[in-house]
């Protein structure tokens, strides 16, 4: 076995997409990376997995008996953990194309973006519109709001932040957005799919927040543009799943010299005063007899997922997710072989909505005939939190399996990593996209490098042979 | 249909197609000298470990009307630590697994690559096994720890094709590359119009938001 360097500029720890995106980039920029994980596999919380790890996972099942055998092959499987979306439009399609990351991944439409109205039997499902037309055709609105929709979405189309012009009259910077649907006289119907499908708040927070119009008007963009790129929805997704993302930004690392590490445990991180000098780890396989491989390497800085420091982090929330296997595509979506379904809470007396994302064998993550859906909220209460995701279960129609485990905390880091030299990541929240995990990739970049993060030039430009 | 398996006829009933290629081998047994070799026609003998390309492509004429191109997949040195991702054995066409004649355990650890490539990788690859570094051997032949016939017969039983190689004078390169083409599935390059390098599924380059229209695009 080679020797391990006696010194890393950064040694990173875990291998889930805000992790490997860092590591890549690190890379490209020149530092001397390593990056270790402790499980056999690539991913972390953002892996996908085969059906078989997924039953074992969730224990959902008796001992001795192998449900996921009727399932055909479990590596026709590629299930994921988190249950998002790419937005087309969005801040990681960019970091991939700067890095040259789509090389190695092939992406391809959600064919349809969804909300619920009503609740119970009397809920409808209907598309979202994204653009002035498509709202004069919406079935969720009324003749005359119709109009009035298309009005404000014109104008959110329209608006340049550099343009006083295009305003409309109004500072964003300082209205909330109830000033802004008020102005366009929007009925609460429209405002709730405005904010909760298309500029995909989960909660009515943001409603009356001074200066939160600008946000609101901005993801509406990102949502509207990001529509426009394919067509179909907003969003785009991974063949094999999301778990070749940070596969793909962990090859990235490697071409630039970054050193892989599975099955390793961080035995102890090593202090100089309060800021971080290096660790000591052991790695060794699965199965393997014997002590494994024990190392000591020094680094400047460490970057890592919570899981590895556990006394750095706190809880902020809560996530609720069950991942549910059906043999038919969800009812009344037009047979769509992917889509997010958003259920926003007004509709069913939550204060958080319920999102379902569902892919299907059209994305190479499981055989022909299947579906995989997420049903995901934030949890509210404390105890029966399964039932919380019941109005999302309920659109699904007959579930084959459903994978439900207990709640999943949502952790943040306690300090910013400026002081000890360990940055941490925040978890996977409970919003459908990647737009709030790239924020903390840059964040944790400018935190650790102290400049902002510019993947723009970033392309891999050491190529021995161009392509042709 | 492998995704990276590109096919199609060009004007004039020629064929060519476009397969995935994959390294596999302990460290520091040539893999990356055998595709500078293949690729660019070059040797560095103080060649660093693996750095700097995402994978190279090379293309082969089999004969005046096929042609076949290589995207060719290095370790990254993700295999140093047994750390490769599913990624690399995805949709692989055909792999190279290297060992170095000159090291006894390098057959061995060759035999377990093969053997990770049949779990992990398409049902049908084609798998060549090279021991490189005939130079060294040619030198001074008392270098030689693993003998030929012995590698022989274990690609014959495995099902594999075989070449002792040299990355340094280029014996067998071209050799074992083209061997490799010969057995890939050509005859169902089809007719089907597909230009070389398309992909299903949506481009992500801005200033592109057409999509392709290959077979397999549900767009």
């Amino acid at each position: 076995m080679d020797e391990i360097a006696p010194e890393y500029d950064v040694v990173v720890l875990g291998t889930g997409l805000t992790e490997c995106v860092l590591s890549g980039v690190m890379s490209v920029k020149g530092n001397k990376v390593l990056h270790i994980d402790r499980n056999d596999h690539y991913g972390g919380e953002s892996a996908s997995v085969n059906l078989e790890h997924l039953f074992r996972k969730y224990g959902n099942h008796k001992e001795g008996e192998e449900p996921w055998k009727k399932y055909g092959r479990p590596n026709d499987w590629n299930i994921d953990l988190v249950p998002k979306l790419l937005m087309s439009n969005g801040e990681l399609t960019n970091i991939l194309v700067s890095t040259d990351v789509t090389r190695y991944l092939e992406f391809k439409q959600i064919a349809g973006s969804y909300v619920q109205q009503g609740k119970g039997p009397k809920a409808t499902v209907a598309k979202v519109p994204s653009t002035a037309g498509e709202a004069l055709r919406s079935s969720l609105m009324g003749m005359f709001e119709k109009r009035r929709a298309k009005n404000f979405l014109q104008w959110v189309g329209d608006y340049k932040e550099e343009d006083p012009a295009t305003h409309n009259g109004m500072n964003l910077g300082q209205s909330t957005m109830k000033d802004v649907y008020d102005k366009f006289g929007l009925e609460a119907t429209t405002r709730d799919f405005v904010g909760h499908s298309m500029a995909l708040y989960h909660d009515d927070s943001y409603i009356n927040k001074p200066g939160q119009a600008k946000d609101c008007v901005q993801r509406i963009r990102l949502y509207v543009n990001s529509m426009a790129r394919y067509g179909k929805s907003p969003y785009i997704y991974p063949l094999y799943g999301l778990g070749e993302l940070p596969q793909g930004f962990a090859r990235l690392s490697a071409i630039y010299g970054g050193t892989y590490m599975l099955n390793t445990n961080v035995d102890e991180v090593l202090y100089n005063g309060n800021k971080v000098s290096g660790i000591k780890a052991t790695m060794k396989e699965r199965g393997d007899e014997g002590e494994g491989m024990k190392f000591e390497t020094k680094c400047k800085k460490i970057i890592a997922d919570p899981s590895y420091f556990s006394s750095k982090v706190r809880v902020v929330g809560t996530l609720l997710k069950a991942i549910c296997i059906l043999n038919h595509p969800i009812p009344n979506t037009e047979n769509s072989d992917s889509l997010q379904l958003i259920i926003p809470q007004s509709q069913v007396g939550r204060k958080n909505d319920i999102y379902i994302a569902m892919v299907s064998s059209a994305h190479n993550v499981c055989p022909k005939g299947y579906y995989i859906a997420i049903v995901s909220t934030i949890a509210e209460g404390d105890a029966n939190t399964h039932l919380e995701l019941q109005h999302g279960l309920d659109r699904l129609g007959s579930i084959q399996e459903c994978f439900m485990g207990p709640p999943i905390p949502l952790y943040e880091p306690l300090e910013s990593g400026v002081n000890d030299g360990i940055f941490i990541s925040k978890s996977y929240d409970a919003t459908s996209h990647f737009e709030t995990t790239t924020d903390d990739v840059q964040d944790i970049y400018r935190r650790a490098t102290g400049e902002p993060l510019v993947v723009e030039g970033l392309r891999d430009g050491q190529n021995l042979v161009a392509d042709q | 249909m492998a995704q990276r398996m590109q096919q199609g006829a060009r004007p004039g009933g020629s064929r060519f197609a476009q397969f995935k290629l994959v390294l596999l081998g302990e460290s520091a047994v040539g893999k990356s000298s055998l595709v500078l070799r293949f690729v660019k026609d070059q040797f560095d003998d103080y060649r660093e470990s693996t750095i700097g390309a995402a994978f190279l492509t090379q293309t082969i004429a089999l004969d005046e009307n096929t042609t076949v191109k290589f995207e060719i997949w290095d370790t990254a040195g993700q295999e140093r630590y047994k750390s490769l991702a599913p990624m690399y054995y995805r949709n692989a066409n055909c792999a190279v697994v290297v060992y170095d004649i000159t090291q006894a355990s390098s057959l061995d650890k060759a035999k377990a690559w093969v053997k990770e490539l049949q779990r992990q990788a398409n049902e049908n690859i084609i798998i060549a096994l090279a021991g490189n570094k005939l130079d060294l051997v040619n030198e001074s032949p008392d270098k030689r720890a693993i003998q030929t016939s012995d590698a022989e017969q274990y690609a014959r039983e495995a099902g594999l094709l075989f070449f002792e190689t040299s990355a340094k004078t280029a014996t067998n390169v071209k050799e074992l590359f083209t061997a490799i083409a010969k057995k890939l599935p050509m005859d169902q390059a089809g007719p089907r119009g597909i230009r070389a390098g398309q992909r299903p599924g949506v481009d992500l380059r801005p200033g592109d938001s057409s999509t392709s229209p290959t077979p397999g695009c549900n767009c």
